[in-house]
């Protein structure tokens, strides 16, 4: 039996490959990228060439058919150097291939995987304006019209719209039926009657595109459908299950990075003649932001490991996010005081992670939806 | 076309070096390496392949912890991979690895050999050369750009105040400049597949190499630490900019 912790020679070999990328890519790009509100295209590319986009679809797809674990490594490498280029990938590989692998046809995975490996992004559609943790209550009508769907409404804070070519959109077919009504389609940019319009302007995770979609009478053809009719409420919901490891892993690569830059540092930083580092005060918090960031790590890899041997993982999914997106805000906050002045500024990276952390407790379920989904699972008969 | 590329593992460009006896302290390096010009080398080789065929094979000179780049050539793309096998790596002179480099690919026709133009840690730039000298190849160091015919190699190089251009026939040994190309990264599918291929391992004391070194190390001294800076003084920037000018013309000479 292997520590949790331990990592295979593949797991370990990825790992520092996307680590050196993130390092020698993306960190020149970081701040640039934060100020102007807009991730860097000419990375999307790079990221497809390393086979960072399509990590658990098959080989006969494009993918590199690795295990979900080592989507969570690939999230959580990147996320060290940019939470904003971790949630890219985390959202094509745990949400877009994952719900096209779990309920796509096999036409539709045919037709769509391949894309999604090589060279489009995807986006999972699914909160509106007055439908956020009541995710049920969205009003996205669809109406099946002849040899097609006609879908009508609005999505908001759609992560990847700016970048993405490939949609999974969910939408009403049958109000009536309320929730049993739900059903998810797959729509290309293209498509008539979509559009994607207002990107928001963000506290954090700023060069991650988040923007608003507008359905007007969009055309989706019949084979677009993905699952059955009336059953998107599992594709919804089943989906977020296994994106929130991907959102606990981003946030421990974000919590690590935070820790990374307070340890540098305080032993370099001196006051009263003598390095922060050898203070007690300042030693005590930063031990205790390692054993932080330890059980997020702990958690995230138990949830992602319980996924791929195929056991229940939904409680532990809800606790890894819940916890590791409170550890990242603390240690990031407490990065912050361990620079002082200097961490209060844009001259020093921990200002940018201490913003970026805050997104963790809001989307893909905001906490108090965890609690809600851990209380169920512990109080169930 | 089958291509050859010699790959020194080397401590990472950052590690800390230090030195014990005569040595270097290997087991206090933290990061092992490509060499990065041997990368460079790698990353042409697997680019004529995906635009033109043939193989590329990698070879390494050294004990079982040369595998790991090995297996990195794997990953980026090469098709096979030799380690000739030696424990006792450092004793060896550039003559006795490029003796052992030949003996190992005895049988085999490599129509292009590619190395890096110099190992990142000894900067001897050797090996390939005594090769092509020993085999009467063809040898052209120092390339910019590579270009393969069915009957030449052109290789363009920097030169003093220009380039040259140079024809070879084959079998030719090329060394590769900074600049050449940019290495890629392994992708994960050639990370999962690296560690399933086989080394083709061949023992350096069965391939009948003399292992006798003509060159000794006598020492090895780490640069001197450099001089602490100078500021300059003045009491505005012109009156500093002056000072600046007259310490370079008259104290070092150099305007």
């Amino acid at each position: 039996m292997n520590a949790l912790t331990q990592l295979t020679e593949e797991e370990r070999d990825f790992f520092q490959i996307v680590r050196d990328f993130a390092e020698k890519e993306v960190r020149p790009l970081v701040m640039k990228m934060d100020a102007a509100g807009q991730f860097e295209k000419s990375l999307i590319p790079k990221l497809f060439e390393m086979g960072l986009m399509g990590i658990e679809l098959p080989e006969k797809h494009g993918g590199s058919a690795a295990s979900f674990f080592m989507a969570i490594l690939g999230v959580q490498a990147l996320s060290q150097v940019d939470p904003s280029v971790g949630v890219m990938v985390d959202v094509q590989n745990t949400l877009v291939n994952n719900a096209f692998l779990r309920w796509g046809s096999e036409s539709l995975k045919d037709k769509y995987l391949p894309q999604l490996a090589s060279g489009k992004v995807g986006s999972y559609c699914l909160s509106e304006s007055s439908s956020g943790s009541d995710a049920f209550a969205l009003k996205t009508r669809a109406e099946k019209k002849g040899d097609k769907y006609i879908l009508n409404g609005q999505k908001l804070w759609i992560t990847n719209a700016g970048e993405a070519d490939i949609f999974i959109i969910i939408a009403n077919l049958n109000p009536e039926a309320g929730y049993k009504g739900i059903t998810a389609f797959i729509v290309e940019r293209g498509f008539k009657g979509f559009s994607v319009s207002k990107k928001e302007d963000k506290l954090g995770i700023r060069a991650s595109s988040t923007c608003e979609l507008v359905l007007e009478d969009c055309e989706v053809p019949l084979e677009n459908l993905l699952g059955e009719e009336g059953k998107g409420y599992k594709v919804a919901i089943e989906t977020l299950n296994e994106g929130r490891i991907g959102i606990g892993a981003q946030m421990v690569g974000l919590a690590e990075a935070a820790l990374k830059h307070a340890i540098d540092y305080t032993k370099q930083r001196e006051q009263f003649g003598k390095p922060l580092s050898s203070f007690q005060g300042m030693q005590f918090q930063l031990a205790q932001m390692a054993i932080d960031v330890e059980t997020s790590k702990l958690m995230v890899y138990n949830a992602a490991r319980l996924k791929d041997a195929g056991l229940d993982f939904v409680n532990e999914a809800a606790m890894a996010k819940f916890h590791s997106s409170q550890v990242a805000e603390r240690v990031a906050s407490l990065a912050v005081e361990c620079f002082g002045g200097y961490g209060f500024t844009k001259d020093y990276p921990v200002e940018k992670l201490y913003r970026d952390a805050k997104i963790g407790k809001i989307y893909e379920g905001t906490s108090f939806m965890q609690l809600m989904t851990i209380a169920k699972n512990i109080l169930a008969d | 076309m089958d291509i050859l590329v010699l790959i020194k593992q080397v401590p990472d460009t950052e590690a800390k070096i230090t030195v014990s006896g005569n040595k270097i302290n290997e087991a206090g390096v933290s990061k092992w390496i490509i060499s990065p010009y041997d990368e460079i080398a790698l990353e042409e080789a697997i680019r004529i392949k995906e635009k033109s065929g043939g193989t590329v094979t990698a070879i390494s000179v050294g004990d079982d912890s040369v595998q790991a780049s090995l297996r990195q050539a794997f990953a980026m793309g090469a098709d096979t991979a030799i380690q000739v096998k030696t424990d006792s790596y450092q004793m060896l002179d550039s003559f006795g690895i490029a003796e052992a480099l030949l003996k190992a690919i005895e049988g085999k026709e490599y129509k292009v050999i590619l190395a890096g133009r110099q190992g990142s840690d000894s900067d001897n730039g050797q090996v390939p050369l005594i090769m092509a000298t020993l085999k009467d190849w063809g040898v052209v160091p120092f390339a910019k750009k590579v270009e393969l015919k069915d009957d030449k190699a052109i290789i363009e190089c920097e030169a003093e105040g220009g380039d040259a251009v140079y024809e070879s026939s084959y079998p030719v040994v090329v060394t590769a400049n900074a600049g050449l190309n940019e290495p890629r990264y392994p992708s994960l599918k050639g990370i999962m597949a690296s560690k399933k291929k086989p080394i083709e391992v061949k023992n350096i004391s069965e391939l009948g190499v003399s292992g006798e070194a003509r060159i000794e190390v006598v020492g090895f001294e780490p640069p001197p630490p450099r001089p602490a800076g100078r500021v300059i003084d003045g009491a505005d920037a012109a009156e500093k900019a002056k000072a600046l000018v007259k310490a370079l013309a008259e104290e070092i000479k150099a305007l």
